[in-house]
C-alpha cells in the first residue's frame, strides 16, 4: 500500500529490541462495519512489550474502532486477534480487562456521582475479611494519584472536578490494574504541559518494565516525544506501520491525510490576527467585579467586538469558570456584567443566548451533543432554543445551515442524519462548533474547541475563528495549547488558582515563555 | 423493505402479539371478530377494543411524554379519580343534570383541578428537583382520599345524557370515546412532530445539562409534559366515569399507571428518556387492552388472569430487547458488531 522507503515490512521488527520478544497483541485483517460505514477495512495492529506504539489517523479514520475491536465492545466482521499467541475475542471490556488490557477510552467514562477514590479503585477496592476497606482503598487511591502528581482529595465526587483531572483519574484507574498493555485514547486532549509531562513519566516507567503502550493523539509533538512505533490508518485502511524514528514529521502527515504538502505549508501558515481598530467602540460585554464564590474571584473583563480574548492558566485555574459565568451557566453572587453598555444579570444560558452569547463546552459528551439525536437536530438545536419550541425550523433551513457547517468544518460521515452519538470524538466536536456558529452569536465562548481535533481541521478552525473575529464577532477562547491561544488571540487574560492575575496585550515579541512566567510570578510583578 | 428488516422493525413483535391475541380470540368464539351495522352504529369486536383502549391509549400517550423527559408519572390514576368525581359531584349538585352546558361548566372545573394537580408534580419535578417517582407518588396516594372528600365518600351517580355521551355515544358510526382519543392522539402528534416540541423534550430526556447550556429551557419542558399528562388523564377520567355513571373514587383508573408504563415501553420508548414513539404507544395501548378483553373470552381462569397478561408482556419486551435481537439475527448471518455497551 506505501511505497515510502521507511515502511517496515510486515514480518520484520522495528527494533532490535523488540524482535527476540513476539508481540503481545496481534490483530490481522481486522474488519468492522455498521450500517452504512465501513469502519475499519482489513487493518493491522502489533504491540510489542517495553514498546510506545502510536495509532496515528485523521478524524474518524478508524483509531477508537481499532481499540474498542480489540477489547470487545464491537466485534469484528473479519480478522483475528492474537493476544500472548493465542487467538482470542473478547465479549466486553471486562474480559479484555482480565487478559491484562487496560483501556482509557476517548471519552472519560466514569462514574459520575462516585467518589474519586471509588472511581479509581472500582472492581478493586482493598478488602478485608471479605469485606471493603474503605480507609485502606482511600489509602491506595490516594497512592495512585499521587504517581500522576494528582492531589485532589480522593473522597471528593468525581462530578466535582474538571475534565482535565477526570481524565487523569481515568488514567489513574487503568494504571491500578497490573496491565501488561495499557491503551490511551487521547488521553492528553485536555491535559497541560506539565500534566502532559507527568504522564508520560509514568508511561515511560510502564514501558520500561516490559508493558506495552498504545498511545493515541493528535498532537505530534507527543507522538515524537513518546512514541517507539507507529501505525497509520487513513479512512478505516491502514497505510502502514512505521519506526518512529524513520518518519519525519513532514511524512507523516502527509500520510495520514493522503495529500500533498501544499496543504501542509497552509497549515504552517498562521492565521492573520488583524489588531482591531477600537476607535470609541464599546466592549460587546464588560464584566465588573463579577464573581462567584468557590468558583472565581471577581474579575473585570472587557471583549470588544472584532477581538478574540485568550484566556491563559493552569488546570484547575478558573477559565472555564469563568466562560461560564458570562455565559450564565452558572449564576454570578457579585459584580456586574453589562452586554452592550447595558447591565445585565444572566440567569440562565437561555438569556445569555437571548443577548446572542454562546458557550461552547469542554465536555462535549455531558454538556455538548445530545448522543440519540441526529447531527442535523444537534446542529440546529442552538437555533431551535432561541426561537422556542413553537417555531419549529422548516426543515429546508435546517438542510441549508447543516449542509453549510458540513462543508465547511469537514464533518464526516457527511450525513445529517448519521446520529451524533456515533461520529468520532473529533467529528462529535465539530458538530458542537457548528452548533454555535450557526447561532450567528456577537460573543463566542469557546472552551477547549479544538480539543481531539486533527491537525488539518485544527487549523481550519483557527483560521474560521480568526475570520469571524475580523468580521466583528467576540471570542473568548480557551486552550490548554499556550501556542495556539497565543497564535489567536489580541489579548490574554492569565489566571491562576481561580484569580485573574492579568491581562497582556499580544504582539509578535510575546511568547510563551511571558505568559508562562506571568502565571508563576502570581501576576506579582505584572 | 425485505423480511429481516420487517422483523427488525421495533412494533414488528407488538403487532404480532395484537394479532395472535385477536386470531386466538377469533378461533374461541367466532363471533368476535365480526362487525355488524345497528342502528347506523358498528357493533363487535374490534369496535369494542377501540372504546375501551381509548382510556388507556389517552393515559399513555402523556406516560410518552413524561417518560421521555426520563420521568414518570404515577398520579395518572388518582387523577382520573379526581375527574370524575368533580365532574360528577358538580354535576349532580345542579338543578338541571342533563344540560349541556352544565356537563361542560363540570368538565371545565374538572379539568382546571387536573391541570392543577400536573402544576404541582411538574414544579415538584422540574422546579424543586424530587425525583419524578418520588413527586408523583404524593398524588397517587393521596388523589384517591382527595377523590373521596369531593364526593363525600359516596359513590356518586346521576343521570345526564349529555355526559352518558362520552363514553356510550356514537358519532358518524363509531363510538365518540375512540373518536375523542384519536383526536387527543392526532393532536399530540401535531403538536411534537409538527413543532420542535418534541425534539426539545427528546433532548432534554437524554442529556439534560447539554441541553440547558444549547439554551433550551429544560426546566420549562420538564413542567409541561406533566401537565399535558394530567390533562390527557382528566379526560381519560371522564371517559371512565361516563361508562358507568358514576364517581368511584376507589377504582376509577386502579393501577392504570402500570397498564399505561407497560404500553408505552411495548411501544418501544425506553423507561430511560429520549426518543418517544407515539404509534409505538398506540400499539401498545392496543396490546394491552385486546390482552384484556380476550382474557375473557378465552376463558383463562380469573386467579390465573395478572400471570398470562405478565407472560405475554414478558414475551414481547424480550422479542424486543437488542440482546435477544442480536442472537436472533447471527443465528442468520453470523457475528454483526453489535453495540454491547458503548464506553464512548
Ligand atoms: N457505533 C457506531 N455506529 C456507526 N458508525 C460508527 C460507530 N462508531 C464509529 N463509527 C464510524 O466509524 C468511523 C471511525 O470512527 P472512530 O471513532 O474510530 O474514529 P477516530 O479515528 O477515533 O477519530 P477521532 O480522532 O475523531 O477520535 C467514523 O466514520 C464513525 O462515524
Ligand atoms: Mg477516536
Amino acid at each position: 500500500m506505501t511505497t515510502s522507503p521507511s515502511a517496515i515490512p510486515a514480518d520484520q521488527p522495528a527494533q532490535p529490541a523488540a524482535s527476540d520478544r513476539p508481540p503481545v497483541v496481534a490483530m490481522t485483517g481486522i474488519t468492522v462495519t455498521f450500517p452504512g460505514v465501513k469502519a475499519l477495512d482489513g487493518v493491522d495492529l502489533r504491540l510489542f512489550p517495553g514498546e510506545v506504539h502510536a495509532l496515528m489517523g485523521e478524524n474518524g479514520a478508524g483509531k477508537s474502532t481499532l481499540i474498542k475491536a480489540l477489547t470487545g465492545v464491537y466485534s469484528i466482521d473479519a480478522g483475528t486477534i492474537v493476544v500472548d499467541g493465542t487467538e482470542r475475542t473478547f465479549t466486553g471490556p471486562a474480559q479484555a480487562q482480565l487478559a491484562g488490557i487496560s483501556t482509557v477510552y476517548q471519552e472519560v467514562n466514569l462514574c459520575d456521582n462516585l467518589s474519586v477514590a471509588e472511581n479509581v479503585m472500582l472492581g478493586h477496592e482493598v478488602r478485608r475479611a471479605g469485606l471493603v476497606d474503605f480507609r485502606a482503598t482511600r489509602r491506595a487511591a490516594r497512592e495512585h494519584l499521587k504517581a500522576l502528581n494528582l492531589d485532589i482529595d480522593p473522597a471528593s465526587t468525581l462530578s466535582s472536578h474538571s475534565l482535565a483531572v477526570q481524565q487523569l483519574v481515568a488514567i489513574c484507574r487503568a494504571m491500578v490494574v497490573d496491565a501488561r498493555v495499557v491503551i490511551l485514547d487521547e488521553p492528553t486532549s485536555s491535559l497541560d504541559v506539565d500534566e502532559v509531562e507527568r504522564l508520560f513519566a509514568v508511561v515511560r516507567d510502564l514501558r520500561s518494565r516490559g508493558v506495552a503502550i498504545l498511545f493515541v493523539s493528535h498532537f505530534l509533538e507527543q507522538v515524537y516525544a513518546i512514541s517507539d512505533r507507529m501505525t497509520v490508518l487513513r479512512n478505516g485502511t491502514l497505510v502502514g506501520e512505521y519506526r518512529t524514528a524513520d518518519l519525519p514529521r513532514v511524512e507523516l502527515v502527509q500520510k495520514m491525510i493522503g495529500r500533498s504538502l501544499e496543504v501542509l505549508e497552509q497549515l504552517e501558515e498562521a492565521p492573520k490576527r488583524v489588531v482591531a481598530e477600537r476607535g470609541d467602540v464599546q466592549p460587546y460585554v464588560q464584566a465588573i467585579g463579577l464573581g462567584r464564590k468557590g468558583s472565581i474571584e471577581p474579575f473585570d473583563l472587557d471583549v470588544y467586538p472584532g477581538e478574540v480574548v485568550g484566556l491563559a492558566g493552569l488546570l484547575g485555574s478558573g477559565r472555564t469558570e469563568l466562560a461560564r459565568l458570562l455565559y450564565g451557566a452558572d449564576r454570578s453572587d457579585v459584580g456586574e456584567l453589562r452586554v452592550d453598555g447595558q447591565p445585565t444579570k444572566l440567569r440562565t444560558p437561555r438569556s445569555a443566548l437571548a443577548r446572542r452569547i454562546v458557550y461552547s463546552s469542554e465536555s462535549r459528551k455531558t454538556e455538548g451533543i445530545i448522543g440519540d439525536l441526529t447531527v442535523r437536530e444537534n446542529i440546529v438545536l442552538g437555533l431551535q432554543a432561541e426561537r422556542g419550541w413553537l417555531r419549529r425550523i422548516p426543515q429546508r433551513k435546517a438542510d441549508e445551515v447543516v449542509a453549510q457547517y458540513v462543508e465547511q468544518l469537514g464533518i464526516r460521515p457527511a450525513n445529517p442524519d448519521a446520529i451524533a452519538g456515533n461520529l468520532s470524538g473529533g467529528n462529535q466536536q465539530k458538530v458542537l462548533l457548528a452548533r454555535w456558529l450557526a447561532t450567528q452569536p456577537k460573543l463566542l465562548l469557546l472552551d477547549e474547541p479544538t480539543r481531539g481535533i486533527d491537525v488539518g481541521a485544527k487549523a481550519e478552525i483557527q483560521r474560521l475563528v480568526a475570520e469571524l473575529a475580523e468580521q466583528g464577532m467576540a471570542v473568548v477562547f480557551i486552550s490548554a495549547e499556550l501556542e495556539e491561544v497565543l497564535r489567536l488571540s489580541h489579548r490574554i487574560a492569565v489566571l491562576r488558582d481561580r484569580r485573574k492575575i492579568g491581562e497582556l496585550t499580544n504582539g509578535d515579541d510575546v511568547t510563551t515563555d511571558d505568559v508562562v512566567d506571568l502565571i508563576a510570578s502570581g501576576g506579582q510583578d505584572a | 423493505m425485505n423480511l429481516g428488516a420487517i422483523a427488525r422493525h421495533r412494533l414488528f413483535w407488538p403487532l404480532v402479539a395484537l394479532v395472535v391475541l385477536l386470531v386466538a380470540s377469533a378461533l374461541k368464539s367466532p363471533a368476535f371478530l365480526e362487525v355488524t351495522v345497528r342502528d347506523g352504529h358498528l357493533f363487535g369486536g374490534p369496535v369494542d377494543i377501540l372504546r375501551r383502549s381509548s382510556v388507556l391509549l389517552l393515559v399513555a400517550l402523556g406516560m410518552t411524554l413524561v417518560i421521555a423527559t426520563r420521568g414518570i408519572d404515577l398520579s395518572v390514576g388518582a387523577v382520573m379519580a379526581i375527574a370524575g368525581a368533580v365532574a360528577l359531584s358538580q354535576i349532580a349538585a345542579s338543578p338541571d343534570p342533563g344540560a349541556l352546558s352544565t356537563v361542560l361548566l363540570a368538565m371545565l372545573t374538572a379539568l382546571a383541578v387536573a391541570l392543577g394537580i400536573g402544576v404541582f408534580n411538574g414544579f415538584l419535578v422540574a422546579v424543586v428537583g424530587i425525583q419524578p417517582i418520588v413527586a408523583t407518588l404524593i398524588f397517587m396516594t393521596a388523589g384517591r382520599g382527595i377523590a373521596m372528600l369531593i364526593t363525600g365518600g359516596q359513590i356518586t351517580t346521576v343521570t345526564s345524557a349529555p355526559y352518558k355521551t362520552i363514553a356510550s355515544g356514537y358519532w358518524l358510526g363509531l363510538p365518540v370515546a375512540a373518536l375523542i382519543a384519536a383526536l387527543i392522539f392526532g393532536a399530540t402528534a401535531l403538536l411534537t412532530r409538527r413543532t420542535a416540541l418534541g425534539v426539545l423534550i427528546e433532548s432534554v430526556g437524554i442529556n439534560p445539562s447539554a441541553s440547558r447550556l444549547a439554551g433550551v429551557r429544560a426546566r420549562t419542558i420538564i413542567w409541561t409534559v406533566y401537565v399535558i399528562c394530567a390533562a390527557f388523564a382528566c379526560i381519560a377520567g371522564f371517559i371512565k366515569s361516563s361508562d358507568i355513571m358514576a364517581a368511584d373514587s376507589n377504582n376509577a383508573g386502579l393501577f392504570i399507571e402500570l397498564d399505561a408504563i407497560l404500553a408505552v415501553v411495548i411501544g418501544g420508548t425506553s423507561l430511560a428518556g429520549g426518543k418517544f414513539s407515539l404509534t409505538g404507544t398506540l400499539v401498545g395501548s392496543l396490546v394491552i387492552t385486546t390482552l384484556t378483553l380476550s382474557i375473557t373470552i378465552l376463558g383463562i381462569p380469573v386467579n390465573a388472569v395478572s400471570l398470562f397478561k405478565a407472560l405475554v408482556v414478558i414475551a414481547v419486551c424480550l422479542l424486543q430487547s437488542p440482546v435477544v435481537q442480536h442472537r436472533m439475527r447471527s443465528r442468520r448471518r453470523r457475528a454483526a458488531p453489535v453495540p454491547v455497551e458503548v464506553p464512548a
